[in-house]
């Protein structure tokens, strides 16, 4: 099984437990953007947005960079990899399970509806 | 020209978020009644045909389930792969909670609800863990994750939104 660090994990799964900083990233990948202009666009004041850029640096999501006055955010992209591919591992497992499944229940339906034509002749 | 008369198309499609630290929630729609999907989830004859899809590429060897309030279930792979626990609550054909005690304490509560709204079922299967640490490290069996693209993040945040 690939190993990484469970730490990592827990900071980026907590850093998108807010509607506001998956907000964020979504803004993020589309076009790198300011802490200010973040701000604006999220109706908040610029401390505010701070903190949750904060917390998405920190858990690897976010990078920052400071060019003069300006604080420019753009996406982490490996940190995001490694969320995406717990949850496609996960994913993978269950659709391939519930596509079996699908077909069990089908073959149940079928079934059913043969004996009810029967009975009801 | 011919009438088309067709039932509404069926979402197929299976969704799964981290709903907090410790549980994962996975959904999918299944055109049938509920007292079906419950039953290829209760009876292990069916059970073995569906719970072990080719691409985990792994073989089911024994299958031993006592769907009850109560009752016990214990899978076997061979090569003393186990995965057994018990049934805490069984209502059909409604609702089956399990516990997965191979892994000891780290073992994770399972409940698994089936909602039928127009001859169509909605499947909810929740995943708890003690910790967050478990939840983490819960292996699927499933292959290994290949390199995963950008362009899943889209995917990503729609399913955790």
């Amino acid at each position: 099984m690939v190993q990484y660090s469970n730490a990592h994990l827990d900071a980026s799964f907590a850093a998108l437990a807010d509607v506001t900083r998956r907000g964020v990233l979504e803004q993020l990948g589309r076009a790198e953007a300011s802490i200010t202009d973040l701000a604006e666009k999220f109706d908040m004041t610029l401390t505010g947005m701070k903190k949750h850029v904060g917390l998405l640096e920190e858990a690897g999501l976010v990078i920052t960079e400071k060019v003069g006055r300006v604080r420019t955010c753009r996406i982490g992209a490996r940190r995001l990899e490694e969320v995406a591919a717990w949850i496609e591992r996960y994913h993978r497992l269950w659709d391939a399970r519930f596509c079996e499944l699908d077909k069990v229940v089908e073959e149940l339906k079928r079934k059913e509806k043969q004996d009810g034509s029967k009975k009801a002749k | 020209m011919e009438a088309r008369k067709q039932s509404e198309p069926v979402m197929k499609r299976t969704t799964v978020q981290r709903k907090s630290d410790r549980e994962v929630v996975v959904t999918r729609t299944f055109d049938a009644p509920a007292r079906l999907v419950f039953e290829a989830w209760s009876r292990p004859e069916l059970f073995k045909q569906w719970w072990v899809p080719k691409s985990m590429g792994m073989t089911l060897r024994s299958c031993e389930m006592d769907v009850r309030t109560g009752g016990k279930y214990r899978l076997n792979f061979g090569d003393g792969m186990d995965f057994f626990g018990r049934y805490i609550e069984v209502t059909p054909p409604s609702r089956i909670v399990w516990t997965n005690e191979e892994g000891g304490e780290n073992g994770s509560v399972t409940t698994v609800t089936f909602e039928e709204k127009a001859g169509q079922t909605l499947l909810v299967m929740s995943e708890l863990y003690p910790s967050k640490e478990a939840l983490d490290a819960a292996g699927t069996g499933a292959a290994d994750a290949t390199h995963e693209t950008f362009a899943q993040l889209d995917e990503l945040l729609a399913t955790l939104a």
